[in-house]
């Protein structure tokens, strides 16, 4: 029945076909045709780039000349030449086989000397060899580690500490672990690299204030205030940081800890300090800022500082509350991705705190010997001192500047070679230019140590002033 | 003839048999009964049998126990969660400040949770003190939990001669005191334990220089650089290598410092599947065709990143196929051998040596000297003009304090025992035994029916445990039977993968082995 129905609708249709009007028919023929030929025709690409063919991706393949990986550098570039010392780093330091006295490494304590620090390393390298082989959760944690972190925690008066096995790597794993994408950091403009690189890493917003400036930071806080009364809910999941320095490296200046502890409160952001320049020089027992202003330490959320000024060894320790410290024992990327610290170096770091936990008089030595050092360099023609009187780490910067850098690091080098060729050893600070974000001017550092005499103090200031008159008038 | 269960999947090559490849000419390796020459007819032929790996796939029965081991997990620890808030269980984590409670919270709930409730049960495997020197056997410091983990308490006693399985002990280097250290005794009392300054300023010593030269020789290359610590080698000095407008190929498993030092530098990052030539070829071509996304410039360099033997699989770099990809579309090669220097090859020189390439063809060669020369820091090598532009250029010359004499010293000792220049040939018997303590060390283990990843050659070993539950009972009865492991879970593996590792040293009897 069914297809009786279709012939039946055929039917219908080639009946109409024979009945419809002459047009109809040519019209409609000329469709089909049409709608043919489209059917097969090559379809019309509107992007023609993006289709290459086979023999031109291997000509773009051939031509491609990358830029040369490391781009060769000239000869007489100031960084390629290495002063080489031959020796210890000690207070009398043989410098391309030059001896001077040293003002260059950052010795405060004289402990790189001590022979009982040495006689510690010795000790426990006959016990422990010399490596790890391993991270600390791998069978890298040694009972020197263990007894090191107790042994600062202490010092420090704080619940805990965590030791890492390289200063650079100390802040700059620390502040990743506890600021992510979202959270705001306010930091000093004078920060160090070290600090740069850890903001870096966390890929939070950071916001920069002038440097020591409480109301500029105080600004920041207000707007940031603002803000958050905006978006609430957002406010609340933020985090806020202060990331301040002790003693700050590139200018040799105190941070105002009473005043940011005030800030601290009133805006509910934690303070993270970084004590590498302070540890050891600070404060009546060597407890760094907080003990110089007389701060409860538990006001501070995180103290790092490495170990490698004044405890003549290598590495660096964070300090803090226990719900602070713990986190970063899973968390610290150059805690748990990296071996240990070499036990010598511990055992070596342990021994020097204990000197200085025995004798709390060099400290107010070496704040004397800052200070009269300060002092004679006053009054240089064309120098200026640029550090507070009791930094024991302070530059030298030109008055004024001949216009561009380079010729201002020139100057300085000659100053610096020819105060080495009369036996005191000086070097630049250096930075690397294009990375920095605030670039500070060139200048020369001066180190103090409590090794050095006070003849020798004299003796070095003189030099300096004379040098000076030499090369710059 | 070690027999795999099943077929061994090798990136698409299947191959059904298994041969023992020996790279050294001189020795008879007899153990099989197979006789290997090192000449084989055919380049690719020759690679091929390097490159036996076997990433077996786990039977299904052990997945599924694995996700459910992990499901009844989190469920008590949401459970557990739960009886916190409310009071009802102690709480004996450290918490905030009284003064602080108001502030926005330092850590959110659900970072922790793993922390708190998975992790925190099976605590006591890891971080484990030891008091002596890590090489083959070491004393581990007893430790017992009397509130599940929460807190520990030593108990003064030490576990004596606990075999080491866990350290990075590879060439048993590391080691107690003993006459031949008397250097670094010396050094030690000379040049005091730091040296408090950068590179740049008055940091260097001709310790240093004498280091780099004799690193640039044992590899085989023009200079070669060194820094203090190995993790920070990579993460400062990539980001002196490229910078925006770069592009780098990266592998899937690669190391944190590496991913750290990729994302400081700015550059953009592309990841390629683990050891897999197809993909990184894929890559290359989308990349030097249609240059930068957006601007469609082309990139000023191109650096792909792999390392020697990865560490959590235990597999080596397919090192002649990225080779010869490299040469074509010119890219430059950085190859981090922190697990393969003086651990693979036949005189212990990384993986070049081990597929017998030149080292000058690898643009950036990347060490580090914590794992086979028991010391602590990092090196870069390579051409001289690379070298000069990192003296001048990298974070941690300018910023971060240079290498402790010390270490040097033990540095240089190492390398000359290694290349024979202390007259014996000591050096060359480790890396051999090294050899042979791995492959003997593969086989027992495969034929015992456990899965094990990775090449044939690689000393790092991991064993395949997948359940968590396993993995804590796994290392708590080697403690008792006096074999120290390292257990690996989620989050440095997959969640459904965790897995022991085993490290072979040379300083490890075949006794020492044959107990487990």
């Amino acid at each position: 029945m069914a297809t009786a129905t279709e012939q039946w609708v055929l039917v219908e249709m080639v009946q109409a076909l024979y009945e419809a009007p002459a047009y109809h028919l040519i019209l409609e023929g000329i469709l089909i045709l049409w709608i043919i030929r489209l059917l097969f025709s090559k379809t019309y690409k509107l992007q023609e780039r993006s289709d290459l063919t086979v023999k031109e991706k291997e000509e773009l393949i051939e031509e491609w000349q990358p830029e040369p990986l490391g781009p060769p550098v000239p000869k007489d570039h100031p960084a390629l030449n290495y002063n080489i010392v031959s020796g210890p780093p000690s207070h009398k330091i043989v410098v391309n086989g030059k001896e001077c006295i040293n003002f260059a490494s950052f010795n405060f304590l004289g402990l790189l000397d001590n022979p009982r620090v040495k006689a510690a390393a010795l000790a426990s390298l006959k016990k422990y060899g010399v490596g790890t082989c391993g991270p600390r959760g791998f069978y890298g944690t040694f009972d020197v580690h263990l007894d090191l972190e107790d042994r600062l925690a202490k010092f420090m008066k704080t619940e805990e500490a965590i030791i890492y096995s390289y200063g650079f790597a100390t802040i700059a794993s620390a502040i990743p672990a506890y600021s992510k994408r979202g959270d705001i950091v306010f930091v000093d403009r004078a920060a160090c690299f070290a600090i740069q690189k850890g903001l870096q890493a966390s890929r939070s917003d950071i916001k920069l204030f002038k440097h020591n400036d409480m109301a500029d930071l105080e600004r920041l806080l207000k707007e940031q205030e603002i803000e958050d009364q905006k978006n609430p809910r957002k406010a609340r999941v933020t985090r806020r940081f202060i990331v301040v320095e002790g003693l700050y490296m590139n200018t040799g200046t105190i941070c105002p800890l009473p005043e940011l502890v005030k800030l601290k409160y009133k805006y509910k952001a934690r303070i993270f300090l970084e004590e590498s320049l302070s540890f050891g020089v600070l404060g009546e027992h060597g407890r760094g800022v907080t003990e110089h202003y007389g701060i409860n330490i538990d006001d501070i959320d995180l103290i790092s500082a490495n170990m490698e000024n004044a405890l003549a060894s290598i590495g660096g320790f964070c300090c803090g509350r226990s719900f602070v410290i713990d986190h970063q024992r899973l968390s610290g990327q150059g805690y748990c991705f990296s071996a240990s610290l070499p036990p010598l170096l511990a055992a070596a770091a342990i021994e020097a705190l204990n000197i200085m936990e025995e004798n709390p008089g060099i400290f107010a030595v070496l704040k004397e010997k800052c200070r009269q050092i300060h002092k004679a360099l006053q009054g240089i023609s064309g120098l200026k001192v640029v550090g507070e009187s009791l930094s024991p780490a302070f530059h030298l910067q030109l008055e004024e500047s001949t216009g561009s850098r380079e010729q201002d690091v020139r100057l300085l080098q000659e100053i610096v070679d020819q105060c080495m060729n009369r036996s005191i050893a000086l070097t630049q600070a250096r930075y690397l230019e294009k990375e920095e974000k605030c670039l500070p001017p060139p200048s020369i550092r001066v180190v103090v140590t409590v090794e050095q005499t006070a003849e020798e103090l004299e003796r070095a200031a003189s030099t300096i002033k004379e040098v000076a008159q030499a090369v710059l008038l | 003839m070690a027999n795999p269960g099943g077929g061994t999947v090798c990136n698409g090559k299947l191959h059904n048999h298994k041969k023992q490849s020996n790279g050294l000419q001189s020795r008879n390796c007899t153990k099989n009964g197979i006789v290997k020459e090192a000449q084989q007819n055919g380049r690719t032929h020759f690679y091929d049998k390097l490159i036996v790996e076997s990433f077996e796939e786990a039977p299904l029965h052990v997945m599924v126990f694995t996700y459910m081991g992990y499901g009844i997990g989190t469920l008590f620890g949401y459970l557990r969660d739960f009886m916190r808030n409310w009071g009802i269980e102690k709480c004996n984590a450290a918490v905030e400040r009284k003064e602080q409670r108001d502030f926005v919270p330092l850590y959110q709930d659900f970072e922790n949770f793993y922390t708190r409730n998975l992790y925190m049960r099976i605590r006591d495997n890891w971080n484990r003190p030891i008091c002596s020197a890590p090489g083959a056997l070491f004393d581990v410091m007893e430790r017992v939990s009397d509130d599940y983990n929460w807190t520990f308490r030593f108990t003064g006693r030490v576990i004596k001669d606990v075999i080491n399985m866990g350290s990075y002990n590879f060439l048993g280097l590391a080691a107690k005191y003993d006459e031949s250290m008397r250097t670094i005794k010396d050094v030690l009392e000379v040049y005091g334990t730091g040296v408090a300054s950068t590179r740049h300023e008055m940091g260097t010593l001709d310790k240093h220089k004498e280091l780099e030269d004799l690193v640039a020789k044992f590899l085989n290359v023009e200079a070669a650089m060194v820094f203090g610590m190995g993790f920070a080698t990579n993460s400062m000095n990539i980001p002196a290598l490229v910078g925006k407008g770069c592009l780098i190929l990266s592998d899937e498993l690669n190391h944190t410092s590496l991913v750290l030092g990729a994302r400081l530098s700015g550059a953009t990052i592309r990841i390629f599947k683990h050891n897999n030539t197809q993909s990184l070829e894929k890559l290359l071509r989308d990349a030097v065709i249609y240059g930068q996304p957006r601007t469609r410039r082309a990139w000023k360099k191109i650096l792909i990143l792999v390392e020697g033997v990865y560490s959590m699989e235990g597999s080596i770099v397919h090192l002649p196929q990225i080779i010869a990809l490299k040469k074509k579309y010119k890219a430059y090669l950085y190859i981090d051998e922190a697990h393969s220097i003086g651990a693979v090859g036949p005189t212990g020189r990384g993986v070049t040596e081990f597929f017998g390439l030149d080292p000058h063809e690898v643009d950036v060669l990347m060490g580090t000297f914590t794992k086979s020369f028991g010391a602590a820091g990092g090196y870069i090598a390579g051409r001289k003009d690379l070298v000069d532009y990192l003296r001048v250029h990298s974070h941690s010359a300018v910023y971060a304090s240079s290498m402790s004499p010390p270490i040097a010293e033990q540095i240089i000792r190492s390398l000359k025992h290694l290349m024979g220049m202390d007259g014996t040939t000591q050096g060359l018997q480790r890396v051999r035994q090294l050899a042979k303590n791995t492959r003997y060390f593969r086989q027992r283990l495969q034929e015992m029916g456990f899965i094990i990843y990775g090449n044939e050659n690689s000393p790092v070993v991991p064993l395949l445990l997948y359940m968590p539950g396993k993995v804590a009972a796994f290392a708590r009865h080697m403690l008792e039977k006096k074999i120290g492991v390292v257990v690996v879970g989620f989050p440095a593996t997959p969640l459904a993968e965790a897995r022991a590792r085993f490290c072979v040293s040379a300083a490890h009897t075949r006794e020492m082995l044959d107990t487990p």
